[in-house]
């Protein structure tokens, strides 16, 4: 990927929120060539060279490269990824996301990692985060995957605004929420 | 009085990984712990670890510790010391130990020190307030004992401390009120300080501690910008509340048993101040004596454990023990090279090319 030569962008190296540069591309290599079905598809917002491997075993579609060098930033073929999310769960830094921006007619789809009590429960409403944990709007759970083991991450879909495919990166459970509709079920 | 072929002093991940390396090679180890558990820091890391599959990366730390304790426990040439503190080293190879049941003298053909790092204070007004903790001690409370160090954190230092235990601070359901970094860039891996912005805690760099605040305990802490060359700018102080001021500002060697024993000690910064010279099989300037993990240069976990794999594969073989005993000190070495080969590993390469440069005589 080009960005491996120009390292994280200082906005990054400064916050720790990717910046439009290094957004940038990533977008550019993911897009699919013309005449591909467009779906669901891993976004792998892993933009510094650390010593980290484990998302190229983690795809059994072979959508990321085996690793020349661990240092090196994940190679990815948009056109091997089914956006299944197997990496999503793997990935040590938390940083793979599955986008399907084809998900509805108006709502972009959403695969995140997510490691807090209490899960969110499926068909809840919980609050969309941007990378800056600002609240942008309600998110829709569709699915929440339990791991299959201690060394991968619950999964959590959410279905949001289209236009937010590329803004919301996490969720908040809002307990008060969970509490008053489980109350209401009783 | 009690003797093996390899005595190991600490059993974190470098420590373990050198006895059942020189255990492997059927060498007798005994592997002292000071603490009443094997593991470390490791039995507290509750997220994946990076490296290379080859070390278990994406395996949570805590795991990784089961892991090599079940494999120490499976290893009959390993008797284990816990509760054991290493007090200091005879030239006649004996290692006093103080046990529960009284001193010990132990005679150890070979030694292998792997104590660790201690954590570094940092010095301002009111440090001594109850409230202001090393990030080891929050993740001890929190992931050992299960309790809550506060309610809401102040952490100082963005490296990878900084970060992971604030990502911890916040599964606890404790607030995190900003990570402070007076350098002007986050240390740590950038995913690690991505998944706490997500989170919603801010980094300050350029940011450091004025004093802490509050007379009995702490009650929040005044922060101030620092320019280019690391001084205070004016009036831009500002107050945080918070009942927790988290201390994540670097490692240094625990290396007391190095001098004691009387090896050659070189101050490399990068490998965080004082560290034993050491040549390639982890050896340091006395014959009998290696070093790995965080007391021979502060480094990731993960090659830690390939660098204690290193040593125990190096005391093993030195006493006449071969079962491919270069082939598999070679496949550790390139492990090594691999995980520090990118620009993370720049200043880990850099220090040893200092320490090396500083020669191994005297």
């Amino acid at each position: 990927m080009s960005e491996s030569r120009l390292g994280p962008s200082e906005t990054l190296r400064r916050t720790g929120v990717p910046a439009e540069a290094d957004l940038d591309g990533l977008k550019s290599a993911l897009a699919r060539p013309a005449g591909m079905v467009a779906g669901p598809m891993a976004v792998l917002e892993c933009f510094q060279r650390i010593p980290c491997d484990p998302c190229a075993s983690s795809c059994k579609r072979g959508a990321i490269a085996p690793f020349a060098d661990i240092n090196d930033l994940p190679a990815f073929d948009p056109e091997k990824c089914n956006g299944c999310g197997l990496c999503v769960a793997r990935c040590p830094g938390l940083a793979i996301f599955v986008v399907d921006e084809t998900f509805g007619p108006d709502e972009a789809l959403i695969k995140l990692a997510y490691e807090f009590l209490p899960l969110p429960e499926r068909d809840g409403v919980v609050a969309a985060l941007d990378r800056e944990g600002r609240p942008t709007g309600q998110a829709r759970v569709v699915r929440v995957q339990r791991p299959k083991s201690k060394d991968e991450s619950t999964v959590v879909w959410v279905a949001v605004p289209k236009s937010l495919a590329w803004v919301v990166r996490s969720i908040r459970v809002e307990e008060g929420r969970l509490a008053q509709e489980a109350s209401r079920e009783s | 009085m009690k003797s093996v072929e390899v005595a190991v002093v600490g059993a974190g991940p470098a420590g373990l990984s050198a006895a059942l390396a020189a255990a492997g090679q059927g060498a007798s180890v005994a592997l002292i712990e000071r603490d009443e558990r094997l593991g470390g820091q490791l039995v507290k890391q509750t997220h994946k670890f990076f490296g290379s599959e080859r070390q278990e990366a994406g395996v949570r730390g805590f795991v990784i510790a089961r892991g090599l304790a079940e494999a120490v426990a499976a290893e009959p040439a390993i008797e284990v010391r816990l509760s054991s503190t290493a007090l200091g080293y005879y030239t006649d190879k004996v290692v006093y130990l103080e046990e529960p049941d009284g001193l010990v003298k132990l005679r150890a053909e070979r030694t292998i020190i792997t104590t660790g790092a201690a954590e570094r204070m940092l010095a301002f007004p009111g440090n001594d307030l109850p409230g202001v903790y090393g990030a080891g001690a929050v993740q001890t409370l929190m992931n050992v004992h299960a309790v809550r160090p506060g309610s809401r954190v102040l952490m100082v230092g963005a490296g990878n401390i900084g970060l992971i235990v604030s990502y911890q601070l916040l599964q606890a359901r404790v607030e995190v009120a900003a990570v402070l970094e007076a350098a002007p860039h986050v240390g740590g891996y950038l995913v690690h300080a991505a998944k706490i912005r997500r989170a919603g805690v801010p980094i300050l760099v350029s940011h450091s501690v004025k004093e802490a605040l509050g007379e009995r305990e702490v009650r929040g802490v005044v922060v101030q910008r620092l320019d280019s060359a690391w001084k205070p700018v004016p009036e831009t102080e500002a107050t945080i509340v918070c009942d927790v001021i988290c201390l994540a500002t670097g490692l240094t060697p625990l290396t007391e048993l190095a001098w004691q024993v009387g090896c050659k000690m070189g101050y490399v910064p990068e490998l965080g101040g004082h560290v034993p010279w050491h040549d390639e099989d982890m050896r340091t300037t006395i014959e009998d004596i290696y070093v790995a993990g965080d007391c021979s240069g502060v480094e990731e976990a993960s090659a830690a454990m390939v660098g204690g794999r290193l040593a125990g594969l190096s005391a093993a073989a030195s006493l006449g023990h071969d079962r491919r005993v270069a082939e598999m000190k070679e496949v550790a070495r390139e492990e090594l090279a691999a995980l520090r080969a990118g620009p993370t590993g720049d200043k880990i390469r850099k220090g040893l090319a200092r320490l090396r440069g500083a020669g191994g005589s005297g």
